[in-house]
């Protein structure tokens, strides 16, 4: 089976984010970028569709040399080899679904990952257009994934339970939290990535389809009421909701 | 400027959602602003309640049907859609951004070559543009953008637009789909006891490692119980095992906006606030004073969340 993870960079969950100048990205600086946290359940659920179906895990990224050091991470959790989709342009989620579908497509793929949603935009569309405009089937937010003889049984997250989808493939799978409990590289893992390969490819993606006018941080909120330091404080705090709030 | 906008329906069960009333009135509003028509459109294999969507202003609905169609199918729902848009000359779609909204928006956009905008939190006219306001970064900031392309899709997050009473006449029409696409489909739900989802709650009780041990959840649940509301949890009970992950709050988890917020024992590191910091009122309990969940709270109680949350449950008994 051949078997793609695609991945991307975000910053680290723990950043504080700050506004660029101009207005309409954020501030880079001194900011740590991490792989996608549910990318790795991704990379994860590739690794394992390889060690039961045997094949070729190939992990995939749009972006720049920036992008070399998540992708080794995929490395050494266990992907064979890596391919660099090269582009400096300005990106939408069509511009990457676009490139990501280029190369499924040529490249034969049977099986694609990626995470649900790249926690920094955070539009959990790439998985449905790539899909699309690779001319395979989707499904989205899995935390549960079996393949027997090219059909697909899949549980999706839902409002209040999960819902059984059943497809085929060729496929791509967006994954959740609850996938899979993925990996730590280990140190044989890490020397290994050093040395697989990490081929880079020259793209242009179209135009963005989406045009961002501007980016802000949300107004901070009011200082609220501390209403007391133990439960003799409760009756208060009741009536403040009840008579101030009105939301019970 | 939009030409027409169809709100796209879901129904589960064959109901019809709340959210979905969220975007029906939506689309009614922008049909308003732009003088341009306005339907609705719900795959379905029956459908009751429909009349809901005319009293949101939205009298043209066509109900797209077929068997295979009383489970969500991606696939199937998505070809539906994308050919009643193109017949009916629908430039501008509109969602509520739910499992299923999420799921099947980019499917459809694909098949329209349209741009897509999710997790809208506003959407207004600027000179003939519509400009959606949209959460990133898990809600730390804030996007203004514009769609440029014919066809236009958003997602509406849930519980932020209002519903509101503007009844037209209704046309149903019911039409069936020639050669539904069920390649993929739901065959079944598994639901999670019946509990209310916190992406669906009015009120959320969320419960953190202040609580000490998995076995003391139980005062949230209670709480919760009192007020109708669902539980939530911080990523740190979720990681520990403690809490299944569909009741996470946060970046990794999911993104809330209840009328009430109650954070019992929850410190509210970053990744949390970034979740929750929308919620309309939020109330916190937490024995640390300079506790982060502080700074974004209307309401706190310094103290001990073993004493507060029975007493609190108590009183709340009292007048609920």
């Amino acid at each position: 089976m051949k078997i793609a993870v695609c991945v991307s960079n975000v910053p680290d969950t723990a950043t504080k984010i700050k506004i660029a100048a101009g207005g309409k990205e954020i501030d880079k600086a001194g900011v740590t970028f991490i792989v996608n946290p549910y990318d790795e359940f991704a990379i994860e659920e590739a690794v394992r569709t390889k060690e039961k179906f045997g094949g070729e895990t190939v992990v995939i990224s749009v972006g720049d040399d920036s992008n070399k050091e998540i992708m080794r991470k995929a490395l050494a959790m266990g992907i064979d080899s890596g391919v660099l989709l090269k582009t400096s342009g300005a990106l939408d989620s069509n511009g990457v679904a676009t490139l990501l579908a280029d190369e499924i497509k040529s490249g034969g793929y049977d099986i694609v990952f990626m995470g649900k949603q790249s926690v920094d935009y955070d539009s959990s569309v790439t998985g449905q257009l790539t899909a699309a405009k690779a001319g395979f089937n989707c499904v989205t937010v899995c935390v549960s994934l079996s393949i027997d003889n090219g059909a697909i049984t899949a549980e999706r997250e839902i409002e209040g339970g999960r819902e059984v989808i059943k497809s085929a493939l060729p496929a791509v799978i967006t994954a959740q939290k609850g996938l899979n409990d993925p990996r730590y590289p280990n140190l044989k893992g890490i020397m290994d990535a050093k040395r697989k390969p990490l081929a880079e490819k020259p793209v242009s993606a179209p135009a963005p389809l989406v045009e961002v006018v501007e980016m802000s941080l949300p107004a901070p909120k009011a200082a609220g009421r501390i209403v007391g330091t133990d439960a003799s404080a409760v009756p208060e705090l009741v009536r403040l909701l009840r008579e101030e709030a009105k939301v019970i | 400027m939009p030409k027409m906008i169809l709100a796209v329906i879901e129904q589960r069960e064959g109901k019809i959602k709340k959210s979905a009333l969220e975007v029906a009135s939506t689309a009614a509003k922008l049909a308003s602003t732009y003088g341009c028509g306005v339907a609705a459109v719900v795959p379905a294999a029956s459908v009751e309640g429909i009349e809901a969507l005319a009293n949101c202003g939205v009298g043209k609905i066509t109900v797209l049907s077929d068997a295979g169609f009383a489970n969500y199918s991606t696939s199937g729902y998505a070809k539906a859609v994308v050919d009643f848009a193109k017949n009916a000359g629908a430039d501008t779609l509109i969602f509520s951004g739910t499992a299923l909204g999420k799921d099947l928006a980019p499917a459809v956009a694909a098949g329209l070559d349209a741009a897509i905008v999710t997790d809208a939190i506003s959407l207004e006219d600027n000179g003939g543009d519509i400009v959606a306001v949209r959460p990133v970064f898990a809600g730390k900031a804030l996007q203004k953008v514009v769609a440029r392309s014919a066809n236009k899709v958003f997602t509406l997050r849930p519980n932020v637009f209002p519903v509101v009473e503007s009844p037209v006449t209704a046309s149903v029409e019911t039409v069936a789909v020639a050669g539904a696409d069920l390649t993929t489909t739901a065959t079944e739900i598994k639901k999670a006891g019946g509990k209310l989802d916190v992406a669906e709650a009015n009120i959320i009780v969320s419960g953190g490692r202040g609580l000490k041990e998995s076995g003391n959840f139980h005062m949230v649940e209670e709480l919760a119980e009192v007020l109708g509301a669902a539980v939530g949890a911080s990523r740190a009970v979720v990681d520990a095992g403690w809490r299944p992950h569909g009741e996470q709050v946060g970046q990794t988890g999911k993104t809330v906006t209840p009328s009430l917020y109650i954070a019992c024992g929850i410190s509210g590191a970053i990744q949390h606030l970034a979740g929750m910091a929308s919620s309309k009122y939020i109330v916190a309990i937490n024995k640390d004073k300079d506790a982060p969940i502080f700074n974004v709270a209307d309401y706190g109680i310094v103290g001990d969340v073993f004493e507060i949350l029975p007493a609190l449950k108590e009183e709340l008994k009292k007048v609920m």
